[in-house]
């Protein structure tokens, strides 16, 4: 199965046009993913390698039955790219842009909760379920098919996790790079939740970082919810108060937000923490040998 | 980004939020004229963005002229908590009756902006909610509704305020939203928000946080910045719009990706060394971001060796390579680097970087590896300072 991304994924990218659109689109669309079409307003009738452009979301899911929306477009034009695949009918919205202003994404978080188009992201590397789809910058071949669902709110830290993962013979059934803003459109919460109800997926690893109390929460929720093994990584324990260490979302606020506070509360709920990524890939193994 | 009282009673004014008639100063002959224009009593006010003014001495009631002066030229230069007083603001002194507290801000759990009010001002929110968790009230608005007058009055009702200021302060907090969002601010606070003994309810003081992702739209705001604030070597690095942060380690960090590079800070402390900064090179790096990157990394006296950490997601680890080896060759570098490439085109920049045979340039191939052998690099160098000594890198490139 995998979650939110897979066989059935058929992509619209809004961007396709822009250098890093066609650059992503076309290496999704390189591993397998099924892209349908992209959407450029005044490029309607053109195509990218033989993709269709349409002016609108709208008119590119009437045409091709597009169900799932990238966003790779510039920050003060994400959120209507977003909210316009969501009035579209888009199932999935994967918002790979960084730099999108915090009030325009509580406006889109709060309409898009009400109605049943999902959110990943912004500020995120995507989705991939490997063997099936990649909808994102994700570099695939990083990734083996396996049972390790993974969720992060980080990019190159997913991919070295990953990595490391890889080499002690892990696979994976997704990757769900979450966002690294203070207001993302799907939580770890939400990513868990589906992985728990994910036949493919054994074993869970969550990235966190410094910042908000996203990781606390989710703590509360795996030991009330989940019965399969979950891992946890937080980077930032070096981080000093009061500056943001590159994600926006990623502050400590005086003695709120820090790397130590989420690393215990995840561990007093049992879940077991890597103080590396390379200690991550190890207490996987550590937990599915035990679970096998 | 973080707004000066002033600056941010400014945006007060714009949104109609009452707040005392005041003016800034950058000289105490400014702010003497400043109080002459206001009429005394006045309040010099020291300029910083740091809490504790007041006990730190940098905000004095003037009488007169004479007292505006001396008070003028005691704040002017002042340190409160290692910021440097540049500026004054002088403000009509006025008459308090009580002193509240509140404040809007964006709360990352609940993702929705959320308004307090408490009836305790002019302390510490912190201290508050320790002294009486219960005297803090809270709401939470619908970003697409706004805030509602309802709103205002759940605030001062829950809060415990005074009957006869309940309907300004509600008018008030209103005014207060409207600045949040039209501003684009991640945070408004005012403390103390005032009650007169005129019973006329206005902010004392101003506290704003813009969100820096929105300042494009706030071309006045963003051309605020206040340069005294930051560090060299930060300021260097907005003018390149790198993404750093100082630290006060030795060795120098940079990689792609603020997940990679917080991880990368942590795992070479956990191996005994001391970042120097937090440097993220971001997604899709160019030579000449690696360029600049160097220069601003090794502009810190502090640094002794240098850490690239690159896992090649958007970022393309033959450019990240094209831009070392221009950088080396622009820049004259007497530092060890540790370089770790990995991920998209990681091939091809490791024979970037192997045929440009650089002068003390060594290349691992994990990411702990890398980790331990800056710190190794950084030990040694410091025990002999052969810092110049150039090894055989090409020896040492390997897959």
């Amino acid at each position: 199965m995998s979650i939110l991304v897979g066989s059935e994924t058929k992509l619209v990218v809004c961007g396709l046009t822009g250098r890093e659109g066609s650059f992503h689109g076309l290496n999704n669309r390189r591993y397998g993913t099924d892209l349908v079409a992209g959407v450029t307003p005044g490029k309607g009738g053109g195509d990218v390698e033989g993709v269709p452009i349409f002016d609108t979301v709208h008119e590119a899911v009437a045409e091709t039955g597009a169900n799932t929306s990238m966003v790779v477009v510039p920050p003060r034009f994400a959120a209507d790219s977003i909210l316009e695949a969501a009035d579209a009918g888009v199932e999935l919205v994967v918002c790979i842009t960084e730099g999108i202003p915090a009030h325009d994404m509580l406006r889109v978080y709060t309409h898009l909760r009400r109605g049943p188009t999902r959110l990943i992201g912004p500020n995120c590397p995507g989705v991939l379920s490997p063997g099936k789809a990649n909808v994102g910058i994700i570099p695939a071949h990083f990734f083996p098919q396996g049972g390790v669902g993974l969720v992060s709110r980080s990019g190159t830290l997913t991919y070295q996790i990953g990595n490391e993962l890889a080499g002690c013979g892990f696979g994976s059934s997704t990757i769900v790079g979450i966002g690294g803003d203070p207001i993302v459109g799907s939580s770890f919460i939400d990513v868990i939740a589906l992985f728990e109800g994910d036949p493919e997926t054994d074993l869970i690893v969550m990235c966190g970082e410094i910042g908000g109390d996203e990781e606390e929460r989710t703590a509360d929720y795996i030991a009330e919810h989940v019965l399969k093994p979950v891992v946890a990584y937080i980077a930032g324990f070096t981080a000093p108060p009061g500056k943001t260490m590159g994600h926006a979302g990623a502050i400590v606020s005086g003695s709120s937000g820090t790397a130590q506070v989420k690393a215990e509360a995840l561990e007093a709920r049992g879940v077991r923490v890597g103080r590396t990524p390379t200690e991550v890939a190890e207490l996987a193994a550590e937990l599915s040998g035990a679970a096998a | 980004m973080d707004l000066l009282e002033h600056q941010g009673k400014q945006l007060f004014r714009d949104h109609g939020v009452p707040t005392p008639e005041g003016r800034p100063a950058q000289t105490a002959e400014e702010a003497v004229e400043a109080a002459d224009e206001l009429d005394y009593p006045v309040v010099i006010k020291a300029q910083v963005l740091i809490g504790g003014r007041g006990k730190a001495g940098g905000i004095k009631l003037a009488n007169d002229r004479q007292e505006a002066r001396e008070h003028a030229e005691a704040i002017l230069g002042m340190d409160i908590r290692g910021f440097t007083v540049h500026e004054l603001y002088v403000e009509k002194s006025s008459q308090i009756a009580e002193e509240y507290y509140a404040a809007i801000l964006v709360d990352r759990g609940a993702k929705r902006p959320m308004a307090m009010l408490s009836r305790m001002g002019g302390i510490d929110v912190e201290e508050i909610a320790e002294r009486d968790p219960t005297a803090i009230a809270r709401v939470h608005v619908d970003p697409l509704v706004g805030f509602q007058d309802f709103h205002g009055r759940r605030l001062a009702f829950e809060a415990g305020i005074a009957a006869d200021v309940i309907r300004p302060t509600g008018a008030l907090l209103a005014r207060l939203y409207e600045t949040f969002v039209a501003e684009d601010a991640m945070l408004v606070e005012v403390n103390p928000l005032l009650v007169t003994e005129a019973r006329e309810v206005v902010a004392l003081d101003a506290k704003l946080t813009v969100d820096d992702n929105a300042l494009y739209r706030h071309p006045q705001t963003a051309a605020l910045r206040n340069p005294g604030a930051d560090d060299e070597q930060e300021q260097m690095a907005r003018e390149r719009d790198l993404i750093y942060v100082k630290l006060d380690g030795n060795i120098g960090i940079l990689g792609n990706g603020a997940g990679l590079v917080m991880s990368t800070l942590d795992v070479v402390a956990q191996a005994g060394g001391r970042p120097a900064n937090f440097l993220d090179a971001g997604g899709g790096s160019r030579a000449e971001a690696i360029v600049d990157a160097v220069e601003v990394i090794l502009s810190d006296a502090k640094v002794d060796a240098v850490l690239f950490n690159i896992f090649g997601g958007i970022t393309r680890c033959d450019e990240v390579a094209n831009g070392l080896v221009t950088a080396f060759g622009q820049i004259d570098v007497t530092v060890p680097f540790v370089v770790r490439l990995d991920g998209t085109n990681d091939e091809e920049g490791r024979r970037i970087l192997a045929e440009a045979d650089l002068p003390n340039v060594h290349v691992e191939k994990t990411m702990l590896g890398a980790a331990a052998r800056v710190v190794e690099l950084t030990g040694a160098d410091a025990a002999d300072g052969a810092v110049d000594a150039p090894s055989a890198p090409g020896a040492e490139l390997r897959r």
